[in-house]
């Protein structure tokens, strides 16, 4: 099995401008982030707060699942249970020709870019139009979110105002100013607000005691679609479940400081089942496994369920910060994504994703609930190595194997020592093995040469002394 | 007092002056310095590349090698971190166990050279060595230290990473060898062989006239 990811991040590397965005996107929000979270001096309880709200959320996941279930009906709304996103694609389409609606309007929502929705919706006829301004930006590009709070990040205003004059009506003159920018997707948008009679969307949260479903958000797009409709259709990831309504006060802290490094973000909306004379009157929330319950029972890699979606990890991956998004080719990126992916979708997709990573610890630092990334990444390469036949295994697992023999016994790895310097001598020059090499040292000399052993190691320098 | 060097399998193998400059650092200060032979590698390539059992036994191979020692020392975070994580053994980084244990940040080291700083991510993250080898290098006579741009990146090293996503780590490198040339520095140090490998490996292919230098090395020269 070959390393999809490597393949897949060297368009990326190569490309100088997508470099430069990144680069200037990721460190002018890491900086933000750093400036907000410290304005707070418990922070780090919050932190510790927020991961043990998670921790009890997925444990008792099945008990306050049924709990939404019934408070959500009680308040007149409908739950469906979706086992995998074919499910879930079904009840969406099913649910909006019942009404003869050939278009919906969409609110930013991962769960519904996991499973391939606008897709499905597609085959059945029906228009899934995205409300988010950079949802609609990669939308109208054909193109792939490449971050999870900023799915545009790789497009830069240039080739924005490309993509409006050429999709949007009355855009003729559009210059590259943002302002201007976003006024015309706010003219088009409008129009479709008003004439939408269904609206989908995901949640950040929802609380099982109440039956409440809550999206945050920048724009107040979403608030848009969860209002004007007369259906709303909301699909959600079983974890993102609470227990009480209360947890909403630290996880609403932590997560806008964190995501967008906003003290608070513009737009919460918290909604109720239904209410009549105010907002849609049918509201269906689907609750999507697709892998969660799987995740679930691991009992490492289970904490990526804890993510709350605030993309902290993202902006301060260094291997984020040179590839992007679209090298991890999943809905969700980055450090996260690395740990998220390959558990969802069973190891076989994402197997090389672990690997996506040199385990700087970075991610774990700004985690909002903090999960420890970087533990889980390891975790799971053992478990790709061991259960995803042809990789990791082969002819490293027999170099490991070999090293592994090498260091249980002192003679061995003296042995070891001696050989490899005898090795490497007919290679070196003035202690360095500037050379192509074989396997995976051809690697490491693409940028970088190799220091020679010298002719003493440190143990008989030791013995050396002593006698 | 007396201590028991762990001089870890990349400082004996490939970077023994990193090692040897340790001991000769200790025992200036009056420490009696211990080398138990039967210690090889403490397992941290084998449980980050995803071979558990065999990280576990290396692990237990280790803490067996170092019975008995009221404190072991390693001129390196990162496996500093990885004994500390997987044995009970008494471990600490060298620059952490001179300032924190033994209370001492001059340690009459004299180095006439420009120096930038590479906080690795392991001494940062998982020992959280916080400031500890500034102090000692500012501490230093004729050491001048001078600011490196994003010091805490990676410099991409990261074990297997560095060759399994070769291109991501050359990127990586690539930064952080631009912030060294950037700052002036003559000499690059950090508490760890391995990333002075990648970053050195780097200085040499470009012919930056930059060296990398471990800190046990700066920090064991003496006034001539």
């Amino acid at each position: 099995m070959s390393n999809e990811f490597a393949n897949a991040a060297r368009p990326a590397l190569e490309n100088a401008q997508l470099r430069a965005n990144l680069r200037g996107a990721t460190h002018a929000i890491r900086e933000r982030r750093a400036r907000v979270t410290a304005e707070l001096p418990d922070w780090e309880e919050l932190r510790e707060a927020g991961r043990r709200i998670k921790d009890a959320a997925t444990r008792h996941l099945d008990v306050h699942l049924e709990q939404v279930e019934r408070t959500v009906t009680a308040a007149g709304g409908r739950v469906h249970w979706a086992p995998d996103a074919a499910a879930a694609n079904r009840i969406v389409g099913e649910l909006i020709e019942a009404t003869g609606e050939r278009e919906v309007v969409k609110v930013k929502s991962l769960a519904t870019d996991e499973i391939g929705l606008n897709r499905a919706l597609a085959e059945r006829g029906i228009r899934a139009l995205e409300t988010d301004l950079a949802e609609l930006i990669v939308q109208l590009a054909g193109d792939s979110s490449s971050h999870i709070l900023v799915p545009a990040i790789h497009r830069n205003r240039g080739e924005i105002r490309e993509l409006f004059r050429a999709n949007l009506p009355g855009t003729e003159r559009l210059t590259d100013e943002p302002q201007q920018l976003a006024e015309a997707a706010r003219r088009h948008l409008r129009n479709q607000f008003l004439k939408a009679k269904v609206a989908v969307s995901g949640a950040n949260f929802a609380v099982a005691e109440t039956g409440s479903v809550c999206v945050v958000e920048s724009e107040g797009n979403g608030r848009m679609c969860l209002t004007l409709p007369e259906l709303l259709i909301t699909v959600m990831g079983i974890e993102k479940v609470l227990p009480r309504f209360a947890d909403l006060a630290v996880m609403l802290s932590l997560l806008p400081r964190s995501s967008t490094a906003e003290r608070m973000n513009p737009y919460t909306s918290l909604w109720t089942g239904v209410t009549p004379g105010d907002g849609p009157r049918e509201f269906h929330l689907v609750l999507l496994d697709a892998g969660r319950s799987a995740t679930l029972a691991d009992p490492v890699g289970r904490v990526a369920l804890h993510c709350i979606r605030c993309s902290a990890c993202l902006n301060v991956c260094p291997v984020y910060e040179r590839t992007g998004g679209h090298a991890y080719e999943s809905t969700y990126p980055g450090p996260i994504g690395a740990i998220l992916t390959p558990q969802l979708s069973g190891l076989r997709a994402g197997a090389s994703l672990p690997w996506a990573s040199s385990l700087c610890g970075a991610c774990y630092e700004v985690c909002p609930v903090k999960i420890d990334i970087p533990s889980v990444l390891v975790h799971l390469r053992g478990r790709v190595n061991r259960e995803v036949a042809g990789f990791g295994g082969g002819g490293e697992g027999a170099a490991m194997g070999l090293l592994a023999r090498a260091f249980a016994r002192r003679s061995r790895y003296e042995r070891a020592q001696r050989l490899g310097r005898a090795l490497a001598r007919p290679l070196a020059r003035d202690g360095w093995i500037a050379r192509a090499l074989p396997g995976p040292l051809g690697a490491w000399g693409t940028v970088r040469d190799l220091p020679a052993p010298p002719e003493q190691s440190f143990r008989e320098w030791w013995r050396g002394r002593r006698s | 007092m007396r201590v028991a060097l762990f001089a870890t399998c990349v400082a004996d193998t490939l970077f023994p002056a990193a090692a040897i400059a340790t001991v000769t650092l200790l025992e200036r200060l009056g420490i009696e310095v211990c080398f138990p032979e039967e210690q090889t590698c403490c397992g941290q390539m084998h449980l980050n590349a995803g071979y558990p059992e065999q990280a576990a036994a290396l692990a237990a191979r280790t803490e067996r090698a170092f019975a008995g020692f009221e404190a072991v020392v390693a001129p390196s975070a990162s496996c500093a971190a990885m004994v500390r994580h997987s044995t009970a053994l008494p471990v600490h980084e060298l620059s952490q166990f001179l300032v924190t244990v033994l209370g001492v940040e001059d340690v009459g080291a004299y180095y006439p050279h420009r120096v930038a700083y590479h906080p690795t991510c392991h001494s940062l993250r998982l020992l959280r060595v916080g400031d500890a080898p500034l102090r000692l290098l500012r501490a230093v006579r004729g050491l001048e230290l001078v600011e490196l741009a994003q010091a805490d990146g990676c410099c991409g090293f990261g074990g297997t990473f560095a060759v399994k996503n070769a291109d991501v780590s050359a990127a990586m490198l690539t930064d952080k060898l631009r912030a060294i040339g950037d700052s002036g520095a003559e000499v690059c140090t950090a508490l760890d062989a391995s990333c002075l490998m990648q970053i050195g490996g780097g200085l040499h292919r470009q012919r930056a006239g930059v060296r990398t230098v471990h800190l046990a090395e700066i920090l064991a020269s003496a006034e001539p």
